[in-house]
């Protein structure tokens, strides 16, 4: 039998599941919010078209509006300046094999719980990998928090006067990543890629600074990490084909053996 | 006050006669400004009443509006126990005299209950009826009359007291002077609005503690957000102040694209539409829901809406489209006798007027000069000088005020 013939027999047979990582769009979940002198991004909003009225008799529909970056999305290395001048860096040039790869699922919710501003370590990830193996080539490195269990979005957002107060990694964390484990890309629960309070980092904004310039991506506000297992899942992770887009919201789905 | 029995069918709206000829029309533009204006002639001085083509003493064309003095003798008052007409019908006994004004003319005005029977001195002023018309009422020769309590002068005024109202963003230096203002105006019930619950907003303990307030979230660029929001509450709010705004300080140049503009419109714009459309309906339906009923709408605009100021392009421009679209509103709301009060303050002391020279307008000046617009029931608000010298020079010569702002 073909792999993909097994793939299919397994899926139907229920020997693999599909997790869908992702957050629903809404007008009501948490956008990124900038000082409101900068450009801001749209969050979701949706209108209506036609609800088998005298706007359109038989069909029900929706228009709706976003910026690239809205709900669960993907981030391109075009989408910071570190990765702007890189090839097929953009969500129309990557090629498509990189949207499918291995998921290192590294737990870091007792952490998050006890410090919203827990940043991951190179020695957090070598102790989980002593637990788990080590971190294969061309994975998803999806850290988990259970950040999306706040379903206020007052407390997912986590603001206070100085600003917002959510998980990432630390600069040293993304580049071990990079360079020595080669991963494809990085994934958070909450808002953004990196912690909250990571405009305070050297380089500013770590993640986005190094995973870019490297040629990898970035998933964020995802969703049923606690799902996953440590390692051994398969996350599915394609953005809309935006001519040179920045980024895109999309439907994550992880594949899990049971 | 009482409470409405809620199995009695609610009444529907009916106004008084609205018909004015075009030059009686004059009389509504003073006194949606608040202003009480009589024609007055340019050659012999006469004072004119009714309004009219030609000057009643010598016939001279050249005849003018002018603010008159109120000082009035009542010669003689009345208690009208019938009448055919629907309005007034529902509102018997209504009490009227015969008023003659120090400046000439003998005048018919409604009168406040406090006004003592003839002879007596008496202030007449114009006030907009339900039906957005001018007409002439009585008042007692006193400072500080209570209007809110007078049953006939509750019918021409919007005042808060005992009223629920709506303040569509509790946020802004402005919105939360406008909740301590109208609550300390006598409101029952004041639903605050404020868009995105996760940025705690100075000020935001002290709305809470007051206890007419109930905080809801409210995104006037979510227009199910909206539309939940009146499902919930439209149908009690007896005033809504419309003052979400954005307001950024770029022209065309100054910024690249549209997203900023863009947002502003959406805010300023669109989002007076989507609270019109969610909102408009149940108001309109509830325009003579007893003493208590839907009674008005504003609309915070800004004095660059009627001509644009090149520093803040792109939020004149949308200030402008708001200005057209309450337009809209108020003929809308009109036939249930709802008025939309628009205001056109100049720059707001606040964060984004911070590189504007004073005067700038404190925002509980603004938010008193609202309430004191809804009590005397003004329906277009120029409130402090930068405002009225714009009004002036607009009034005068709009082309001269449009080089004028772009120098």
């Amino acid at each position: 039998m073909s792999a993909l013939a097994s793939f299919t027999k397994e899926l139907l047979s229920g020997k693999i599941r599909v997790i869908d990582l992702t957050q629903t769009l809404s007008p009501e979940f948490p956008h990124i919010s900038l000082p409101p002198e900068m450009g801001q991004a749209w969050p979701f909003r949706i209108e209506e078209v036609s609800r088998y009225d005298e706007r359109g008799p038989a069909w029900y529909w929706n228009n709706f509006s976003c910026g690239e970056h809205t709900g669960t999305h993907f981030d391109a290395p075009v989408h910071w300046i570190s990765g702007k001048d890189l090839p097929q860096n953009a969500t129309d040039s990557i090629p498509p094999e990189r949207f499918v790869g291995p998921a290192s699922v590294l737990n870091c919710s007792d952490e998050a719980k006890k410090d919203a501003d827990f940043l991951l370590t190179v020695d957090w990830i070598k102790s989980w990998e002593r637990k788990h193996g080590r971190i294969p080539p061309k994975a998803w490195v999806l850290m988990r928090t259970d950040w999306s269990k706040r379903s206020d979005p007052a407390a997912y957002q986590n603001y206070d006067e100085t600003g917002q107060h959510t998980p990432g990694p630390d600069a040293d964390a993304v580049k071990f990543l990079v360079e020595e484990r080669d991963l494809l890309g990085f994934g958070t629960e909450s808002i953004g890629t990196d912690a909250g309070q990571a405009q305070h980092l050297r380089p500013p904004y770590p993640c986005h600074y190094f995973m870019h310039g490297a040629g990898r991506y970035g998933l964020q506000c995802l969703a049923n990490l606690d799902q996953l297992p440590p390692t051994g899942a398969v996350v599915i992770a394609a953005p809309l084909k935006i001519r040179n887009g920045s980024g895109s919201p999309l439907r994550a789905i992880a594949l899990v053996e049971t | 006050m009482k409470k409405k029995n809620p199995i009695l069918r609610t009444r529907l709206p009916t106004l008084p006669p609205a018909a004015r000829s075009r030059v009686a029309l004059g009389l509504t533009a003073a006194a949606a400004l608040g202003r009480f204006e009589l024609q007055q002639c340019g050659d012999c001085g006469t004072v004119q009443y009714p309004p009219r083509e030609a000057c009643q003493n010598c016939l001279s064309t050249k005849i003018f509006w002018k603010p008159q003095p109120g000082e009035a003798e009542l010669l003689a008052s009345t208690v009208l126990h019938h009448s055919n007409d629907l309005f007034f019908r529902e509102r018997l006994p209504w009490r009227l005299g015969l008023a003659r004004l120090a400046c000439g003319p003998t005048v018919v005005a409604h009168l406040h209950a406090g006004v003592q029977n003839a002879p007596a001195r008496i202030r007449v002023t114009a006030r907009l009826d339900r039906a957005g018309q001018a007409v002439l009422v009585g008042l007692p020769d006193k400072e500080n009359v209570n209007m809110a309590e007078d049953r006939q002068l509750r019918e021409f005024s919007c005042d808060p007291k005992h009223r629920k109202v709506l303040v569509t963003d509790g946020k802004s230096s402005l919105g939360q002077a406008l909740v301590k203002a109208l609550a300390a105006a006598g409101a029952d019930l004041i639903w605050v609005g404020h868009a995105e619950p996760w940025k705690r907003f100075p000020g935001f303990d002290e709305l809470q503690k007051l206890p007419q307030v109930t905080l809801v979230p409210l995104d006037v660029t979510d227009s199910r957000n909206v539309r939940e929001l009146a499902a919930e509450v439209g149908a009690k709010v007896d005033i809504l102040v419309s003052n979400a705004e954005i307001h950024r300080t770029h022209g065309i140049a100054s910024r690249q694209g549209v997203e900023t503009a863009r947002a502003e419109m959406d805010v300023n714009y669109f989002g007076l539409l989507r609270l019109a459309q969610e909102f408009g309906p149940a108001m309109r339906a509830r325009g003579a829901d007893g003493l208590a009923s839907a009674v008005a709408w504003v609309n915070l605009l800004s004095i660059y809406a009627l001509a644009n100021f090149p520093p803040h392009g792109t939020f004149s421009a949308s200030k402008a489209a708001a200005q057209s679209l309450a337009q809209c509103l108020r003929a809308e709301m009109r036939p249930a006798g709802v008025r939309v009060v628009n205001v056109f303050p100049g720059p707001i002391d606040d964060e984004w007027n911070q590189l504007l020279a004073p005067p700038k307008l404190a925002p509980a000046a603004l938010a008193s000069a609202i309430v004191s617009a809804l009590r005397e029931g003004v329906e277009d608000l120029y409130p402090g000088d930068v405002a009225q010298e714009w009004l002036e020079r607009w009034r005068d010569n709009p082309k001269a005020l449009e080089r004028e702002l772009s120098s």
